[in-house]
């Protein structure tokens, strides 16, 4: 029997994400630790912890912890409360952490067919540097992320495989940027993940232990330190061993686990609820408003596009990879249509599906290749969606050909300029004259004899070359579909 | 004439006149305090550039008469417990872990105080971190009572109460937790006023424990309570536990019509009888004026003695983390006993295993205590008790005493737990040494609390013996 088959793996997922509040979770300072060019400068008595400061809670990060709660369809808390987290750490500096305990903002909830056990609100601490300061081995503090308001989801221990878990923290992290709540990078640290991993033989019955990694910050790390980690345990348990329960850290230079902290010394945190700050509750109405605010997710959008347009599901998802891309996507789309049925009385029969697919292409296709090139977002170029809209209709009404097209797109896309006035000013419209075309058409036959005769001998294919040769003739400025019917005819095919 | 005898109420009507200057003021003021304070110990930093301040509020008053409109304590002279921050001022909570320290920011209280006007005279020696009730648990020595000087003055805010006392300052600002402003005053024959909790700003105040943590003045008759705090109180954007109604503050008037409740269990028979019987007595004054006076019964206060000392206790342990020898200069080896003590129990009680047994179901108690108290309000508007169950104590009293707090605010820790104003007025004297009467009002009713205890004043002359220089 083959051993891996023997071990079925139970991972659940611990996710912070720093909120992109205007303000720290508790005071007034500015939450920008990634942006701060010295550190302690976004700092003030609450966030550095100094006597008699006390936390008032920010509106906001319990709206947007809200928020991602309905996302998720967890259940949301009519009262919830904040609860100090006491420890001793020097980056934080009131020597408890305000979080949420037994009452969190969101319970309850699934993504990818994952059980969110909960959501949470607390704060971050500060972040130490040790440095060497005058040939002294030092540590310092910076204190300018100490109190970044920091959203804490956990997952029920239901996903089998790192792979598994790569896509859900993949899906969530859309759905964090969908909501606008958190860049969620990893990189940067504002979006962390904590794996907690063990093997078992019965799913129904959880092991008696289990391994947290920390330091992980890309997905990659995080599928590796998985992947390590199993491998680890199953070589301890086929060894008649069971795993220690601890805490390790991804080293990402050697690609292995290392042990950080065992079980014997966790800390007994002593939570108890939080005196400076009152019981939260809210109302139905309340909640009703937030949730009025929460705007299409990922996976409706790309739903409504595959039955809407008619798109592809992997089109949409291309589509729907982030909101930016979406709404870029729909407006020029919208704008599309618009210009089409200009003057269309009865707007109910266009039917939005009949332009989506051009649209799609021309994003998925040209501008996707020409924003991987650039390493560029889509909401900081020169083209816009009613440009790409333009683009199309020129291609409609038989004012450019496919070809010319591209070349208009690359030109907008490095200049901004309408494609219109391109069009215009480059004079790169269809040639009207026909006997223009019709001699050109002529020339190229006579001098493609090979081709010519491939073509009559029944091969399909080098009627391309033929076109071609044409298109380039007459500078692009022809309709390809044209050019092939005039080819056929003088061919007598 | 001293003027530093004078009470705020009769400053402000004289600087009015101009009868006096608030630099001839301040120098009484600061005169008193240089003369007493060998004995006392009641100050542990005055204010240098108090004289100057002083001179400046003078020379505006010239060019500005109206400014005594816009400022209601201009000129007047306060003493601010150690525990409040005062940007520039040493601040310790009379601590030797913070001893040196010295604030970068100004408590929501003495910002109000100093936008009203007052003059910053000095910081009042507390018990350590406001751990105590006798001020002997003070890390920079205990202060003395100005009735007699082999005498405690109370505490934690035993500076402040023992500064009025001594006139040396006009009124004095205090921080209670569970007795810390009511029995200091009680001890020192002062008016100690206890808000509600979240009635004044805790920011800025250096905490002890956070759930009943509330700023007070200490006053030499209650006009002059009503006056500060209606200073100090207030929602403050700094502190979300503030109370978002506004604060009215009406002038005093008697109102016959309150109904006072006499809380029977409060007069133990542990307590010094002969202390019993002057409160009695007191209340037998009001009696007479006409107010409906009955008899009401509360829970035992013992009980409020052990949901008060796991809760405070637990609060403390958190609270005092944040001294943890990186900052602040002194390392944790310069906590007093007192501190450690609690840093100790209170850790205890909300580890995992006990938590349940102690800190859980004292919140469970002290649910119980607050509606103990909101149907006996049913019945009557304000309670009238002893504050403490014995007068001053001699100094060393605390010694081998770890539950010596509790004990002395057995009277007063019910109502803390409740967030619930009270007052002590001063009501006579046992062998010379004074004796407090307490009033207690429901959450946030300061004004009938007030109305009641300035009406008592009124009809006797308690407040105008003074202690002895």
């Amino acid at each position: 029997m083959n051993s891996s088959t023997k071990y079925i793996p139970i991972i659940g997922l611990e996710i912070h994400i720093e909120l992109a509040t205007k303000s720290k979770m508790f005071c007034g300072c500015k939450n920008d630790p990634f942006g701060a060019d010295k550190p302690n400068i976004y700092t003030c008595p609450v966030c550095l912890g100094l006597p008699g400061a006390l936390p008032v809670p920010n509106k906001k990060a319990v709206d947007w912890t809200i928020l991602l709660g309905l996302a998720l369809g967890s259940k949301i808390s009519t009262t919830s409360k904040f609860d100090r987290k006491n420890y001793f750490y020097p980056d934080l500096p009131k020597g408890y952490q305000i979080s949420q305990y037994d009452e969190p903002l969101a319970l309850g909830g699934r993504l990818n067919d994952i059980r969110i056990t909960r959501a949470h609100l607390e704060e971050d601490t500060g972040k130490l540097i040790h440095a060497t300061v005058k040939n002294r081995k030092v540590s310092l503090v910076d204190f300018n992320r100490s109190g970044v308001p920091l959203l804490e989801i956990v997952t029920e221990p239901d996903l089998r495989s790192a792979e598994q878990a790569v896509l859900f923290l993949k899906r969530l992290r859309q759905i964090v940027r969908y909501l606008g709540i958190s860049d969620a990078d990893m990189e940067k640290g504002s979006m962390r993940i904590e794996p907690n991993i063990s093997l078992s033989r019965n799913v129904q019955k959880l092991p008696n232990y289990k391994v947290e990694v920390k330091n992980i910050n890309s997905f990659r790390f995080a599928k590796n330190a998985i992947d390590y980690e199993l491998k680890r345990h199953q070589e301890l348990l086929e060894k008649g061993e069971v795993p220690k329960q601890e805490t390790r850290g991804w080293n990402e230079n050697k690609n292995i686990t290392v042990s950080q902290r065992s079980k014997e010394e966790a800390h007994d945190y002593r939570y108890f609820p939080e005196p400076d700050i009152p019981p939260m509750s809210f109302s139905r109405s309340e909640i009703e408003r937030i949730k009025s605010s929460l705007p299409e997710l990922p996976q409706q959008k790309l739903e409504r596009y595959v039955s809407e347009y008619d798109l592809s599901r992997y089109d949409a998802e291309l589509l729907t990879v982030n909101r930016e891309v979406a709404a870029w996507f729909e407006e020029a789309l919208g704008a599309y249509i618009q210009t089409v049925t200009q003057g269309v009385k009865q707007k109910d029969n266009v039917k939005a599906s009949a332009y989506a697919k051009a649209v799609s292409n021309w994003i998925t296709g040209d501008l996707a290749n020409l924003l991987k090139k650039d390493k560029a977002k889509i909401t900081e170029i020169r083209l816009l969606p009613g440009h790409l809209a333009e683009l199309l209709y020129l291609v409609d009404k038989g004012e450019i050909s496919s070809t010319i097209a591209k070349q208009v797109f690359g030109e907008v896309y490095a200049t901004g300029v309408a494609p219109s006035t391109i069009v215009a000013e480059q004079d790169l419209g269809l040639v009207q004259d026909s006997s223009a075309l019709d001699e050109v058409v002529s020339i190229v036959v006579k001098e493609n004899k090979k081709a010519v005769d491939e073509l009559k001998a029944g091969k399909v294919s080098a009627i391309g070359f033929l076109i071609g040769q044409v298109m380039s003739r007459m500078k692009g400025k022809a309709d390809p579909k044209q050019v092939k019917q005039l080819i056929n005819k003088k061919l007598n095919i | 004439m001293t003027l530093n005898k004078l009470n705020v109420t009769q400053a402000k009507k004289q600087i009015a006149s101009r009868d006096i200057t608030i630099s001839d003021l301040v120098h009484d003021v600061l005169r008193a305090i240089d003369r007493n304070n060998k004995n006392l110990n009641a100050f542990l930093s005055v204010n240098s550039s108090a004289l100057s301040e002083a001179e400046k509020l003078d020379q505006q008053l010239f060019n500005h008469p109206a400014i005594l409109e816009e400022k209601p304590l201009y000129g007047i002279p306060i003493a601010v417990k150690d525990n409040f921050l005062t940007k520039g001022i040493p601040t310790t909570a009379s601590a030797k872990v913070l001893e040196g320290y010295i604030p970068q920011y100004e408590s929501t209280v003495t910002s109000k105080l100093k936008k009203a006007g007052a003059i910053i005279i000095g910081k009042t020696n507390m018990d350590a971190w406001a751990h105590g009730s006798s001020t002997e648990a003070s890390d920079f020595g205990s202060t003395k009572n100005p009735w007699d000087i082999t005498k405690l003055p109370g505490g934690s805010s035993g500076g402040s109460a023992a500064a009025v006392a001594a006139d040396m300052c006009l009124a004095a600002i205090g921080s209670e937790t569970a007795g810390s402003i009511r029995q200091p005053a009680a001890w020192c024959g002062v008016v100690g006023m206890k808000p509600s909790y979240g009635r004044v700003s805790r920011y800025g105040v250096i905490a002890m424990a956070s759930s009943t943590d509330s700023p007070g003045p200490i006053t030499k008759m209650v006009e002059d309570a009503r006056l500060i705090l209606s200073v100090i109180a207030g929602e403050d954007e700094n502190d979300a536990t503030t109370i978002t109604k506004k604060y009215k503050s009406d002038p005093i008037k008697p109102n016959k019509s309150l109904k006072l409740g006499i809380v029977k269990e409060y007069f133990m028979k542990e307590s010094d009888q002969e202390l019993n019987s002057i409160v009695e007595k007191a209340i037998g004054v009001l009696e007479e004026q006409g107010y409906k006076v009955q008899e009401v019964s509360l829970l035992d206060p013992k009980y409020a003695i052990a949901v008060y000392t796991i809760v405070q206790r637990a609060e403390v342990s958190s609270n005092l983390a944040r001294y943890d020898g990186v900052r602040y200069g002194n390392y944790r080896d310069t906590f007093g006993e007192e501190a450690k003590r609690r840093v100790m129990t209170g850790t205890h009680v909300l580890s995992s295993g006990y938590y349940d047994a102690y800190y859980k179901k004292a919140q469970q108690a002290r649910k119980l205590i607050v509606n103990n108290y909101i149907d006996v309000f049913k019945k009557v508007d304000l309670l009238l008790s002893p504050v403490t169950p014995t007068t001053a104590l001699p100094i060393g009293a605390t010694e081998g005493q770890a539950m010596f707090g509790e004990m002395q605010d057995v009277l007063v820790e019910a109502s803390s737990l409740a967030g619930l104003p009270g007052i002590t007025v001063p009501c006579g004297f046992v062998k010379g040494l004074p004796v407090g009467m307490q009033i207690t009002g429901k959450f946030e009713d300061e004004q009938s609390v007030m109305q009641l205890a300035s009406h008592y004043e009124s009809l006797t002359n308690w407040n105008k013996t003074k202690a002895n220089e």
